[in-house]
């Protein structure tokens, strides 16, 4: 229970659904000041008062978890050292895939309990091969692409009261239920740096790493303090003075994480129609070949694609090309509304032309 | 999971006293006699007069059941306050008449209540903060203290040494630390939360300058505690207004509570002797069924039974291998209530500081769990414990295997 309405109301329906409930927030710091200072977050003292009084409300036994260890060891050191490497993590895929349904999910099943129940938005179906992952009734809110890295294992313990709500619905429950967070705001921005300042959280613990940008024919247009604060697709705040000769954006194509080279050049040349990812893990049987959709970033468009399969590393041939689609982040694959599994997106680029008919 | 009680049902086994203790009847009618009587006790008319009466009474009964003048007595929101009071007043105090007294000495085992003050003082106010080691049962060092002592006296504000550890139960050197202290001018205060209606507390024999004790200990309403002051002694308050206390603790004065108090503390300190025989007994009990049930438990403390060893009634007992919140958190499923011994306002669980200065680890002082009897517990409260712990002891042994931490 993070605090929010959203796991409230999970709570809330997991007890009406007759389990037996234990409110669990997760402490993700032994100080909580120190990855959020005023603004409001998914680890601020403020947020676990919000989720114990909602606990009190459900007259359910509430805890705070200590997993302060494995969260700065895998997430928020992950984070630190995919950006260092010029990747672009996700750190809310690797705090699902390795805390809230490894690590927690774990402790509880050896104290007994059955489930870790979260608000998420995302829908558990019963297939022909065990539990299936599905996309949200409610678009907007769908999350299934941070849980597209969790395996059947794992899913088979999972219980997402909210995947048939729309959120709107869902904070009139709360109200309605007496639950003081009804109104709160979303969360959106990453839970562990307090002002959305990714950039300064970088910087803060990777120190200053000057580089230069280029443009794709090498020549220098200026330099930067870190390679941190570029995102393939990014366009503002390049740091670069002079204009295109057409006057055309700029765009950051790659990032060389050895000397922190970035480059930067036109939006055609973001377009990709190839994606490379490594370590798939899948929500069901393993697949060696797949037509279907595959998503490339948190709330991006599912686009058509074939992905082909070779043990630990596979290729996903887009129909139409995407722009800005950055290594590190998330591909998960998609069959209609089902989670068929993901990958770490390793490299993307355009496949060579094809022969004129 | 078995069926988990809802958290608003109170809990079936008790055994967490050294937190809070069940108010008794006697001063739950205290309290409700004074509540709805109007009066302040400052004020001159009858009103006024009779709820001073009220809180004089109350304030000699609480001076008899420890063995101080009713002069000594001031009245505090409970043991908290009057630790700062004790800790703060005093350092200002003495600083004030000797501007070279700036070092405090005290046992690394204190209640938060005296080193949170201690550490702000040194942040704040120029104090320097000793930290005394204590042995492995978690007593002060006699020859660390006798030593530091020793170094420039003169320059010593105070000592600050709890009666009896809250977490662990021992109980302090108190007459030799007051001994050493006095014999170089300095003078000394003790928490005497948990001491209090478990232990012979008497607050003239016992030399100190100051000593802090709580009613919910013992019986009493949360709320109502004292500072005993020896008449002498100079504080500087934190509380400025009506001048009330001795002009140490400002503030209307509550009647109500005061009643609870006295009311609590008497029978607390009177029947002391066999309620302290009772509870050696059931401790035996316990201890010797947890051992028998898990048999790698540690016991942390002072294991030797008597008033200057330990606290009755308390066990802090590390099971190895588990996670003291796991088994926290399934004692309670099954409606027994205790502790870890160190919580901590975030709710985030931290390992204790006293079992670290006793030279417990991180994972030894993680897996403690803190069983405190009192005068609301029975026979059968120990065998519901005994029945379920081994279960729960498997359990968080299960989890503590997994990976929460690295």
């Amino acid at each position: 229970m993070s605090g929010g309405v959203d796991s409230a109301v999970a709570a809330a329906r997991a007890v009406d659904a007759g389990h037996d409930v234990t409110g669990v927030h997760l402490a993700l710091s032994r100080n909580p000041r120190s990855y959020r200072s005023g603004a409001r977050g998914c680890c601020s003292l403020e947020d676990s008062g919000d989720a114990r009084r909602a606990a009190d409300v459900l007259g359910i036994p509430f805890y705070v978890w200590d997993v302060s260890e494995r969260f700065a060891a895998d997430v928020v050191e992950d984070f630190v050292a995919e950006y260092a490497a010029g990747r672009t993590p996700n750190p809310c895929v690797r705090c699902n895939e390795r805390i809230k349904f490894a690590a927690v999910l774990d402790r509880a099943l050896a104290l007994g309990f059955d489930a870790v129940a979260t608000g998420h938005y995302a829908r558990l179906l019963p297939g022909v091969d065990g539990v299936e992952l599905h996309r949200a009734a409610d678009p907007t809110k769908d999350q299934s692409y941070v849980l597209g890295v969790l395996t059947s294992g794992q899913l088979a313990h999972a219980v997402f009261p909210l995947g048939e709500s729309l959120k709107t619905d869902v904070r009139v429950e709360a109200s309605r239920r007496g639950l003081a967070v009804a109104g709160k705001p979303d969360s959106h921005d990453i839970c562990f740096i307090p002002d959305g300042d990714t950039a300064g959280f970088l910087r803060d613990r990777l120190g200053q790493r000057p580089g230069r940008v280029v443009d794709e024919a090498g020549q220098q247009l200026g330099r930067h303090d870190g390679a941190y604060g570029y995102t393939v697709g990014q366009r503002r705040g390049l740091g670069i003075g002079t204009p295109t000769a057409d006057g055309r954006a700029r765009y950051v194509l790659s990032i060389e994480p050895v000397d922190g080279t970035v480059t930067v050049g036109s939006r055609e040349r973001l377009a990709v129609d190839r994606v490379e990812g490594a370590s798939p893990r899948w929500c069901g049987r393993p697949a060696s070949s797949l037509r279907g959709h595959v998503q490339l970033r948190a709330h991006g468009e599912p686009l058509p694609a074939l992905v082909d399969v070779a043990g630990d590393r596979l290729v996903a041939t887009l129909e139409q090309p995407a722009v800005g689609v950055a290594p590190g982040q998330s591909l998960v694959m998609y069959d209609g509304t089902r989670v068929v599994g993901s990958a770490t997106i390793t490299a993307a680029g355009a496949r060579a032309p094809q022969p004129a008919p | 999971m078995n069926a988990v009680p809802d958290r608003r049902r109170a809990p079936g086994v008790y055994l967490d006293h050294a937190a809070t203790t069940p108010m008794v009847p006697a001063a739950v009618a205290a309290v409700a006699d004074h509540l709805a009587a109007p009066g302040n006790p400052s004020s001159l008319h009858s009103s006024g007069r009779a709820a001073r009466r009220v809180v004089e009474e109350s304030r000699e009964a609480i001076a008899a059941a420890v063995g101080a003048r009713p002069s000594e007595v001031v009245f505090t929101s409970g043991g908290t306050e009057a630790d700062n009071v004790a800790v703060k007043g005093l350092f200002w105090a003495r600083r004030n008449a000797d501007p070279r007294r700036c070092r405090v000495l005290t046992p690394a085992t204190e209640h938060h209540a005296v080193l949170d003050p201690l550490v702000w003082l040194a942040q704040a106010e120029g104090a320097e903060l000793e930290l005394l080691p204590v042995d492995e049962e978690g007593r002060l060092r006699l020859d660390v203290l006798e030593r530091a002592l020793s170094v420039d006296p003169a320059s010593i504000a105070l000592v600050s040494c709890m009666w009896a550890n809250n977490e662990v139960g021992t109980v302090q050197p108190l007459a030799r630390v007051v001994e050493l202290a006095h014999e170089r001018g300095v003078p000394v205060h003790s928490d005497a939360v948990q001491a209090v209606g478990q232990l012979p507390v008497d607050f003239a024999a016992s030399g100190l300058d100051a000593m802090t004790l709580t009613a919910h200990k013992l019986g009493g309403p949360i709320g109502a505690g004292a500072l005993l002051v020896r008449r002498e002694l100079e504080l500087v308050p934190l509380l400025h207004g009506g001048g009330q206390e001795r002009q140490i603790r400002s503030g209307t004065l509550n009647a109500p509570l005061a009643a609870g108090f006295a009311a609590a503390v008497e029978p607390a300190v009177a029947r002391r002797p066999e309620q302290a025989q009772r509870l050696e007994q059931l401790r035996g009990r316990l201890v010797a069924g947890v051992c028998a049930a898990v048999p790698d438990v540690v016991l942390n403390g002072d294991l030797r039974p008597g008033p200057e060893h330990r606290l009755p009634g308390l066990v802090n007992v590390s099971f190895p291998g588990c996670e003291g919140d796991s088994l926290l958190m399934l004692l309670d499923a099954q409606g027994i209530a205790c502790s870890t011994g160190s919580a901590c306002t975030a709710g985030v669980p931290q390992a204790s500081h006293v079992l670290l200065a006793m030279g417990r680890d991180d994972t030894q002082a993680r897996s403690a769990l803190r069983l405190s009897l009192g005068h609301s517990s029975t026979d059968d409260d120990v065998d519901l414990l005994l029945d379920v712990l081994p279960g729960a002891a498997e359990r968080a042994r299960a989890a503590g295997l997994t990976g929460m931490r690295r």
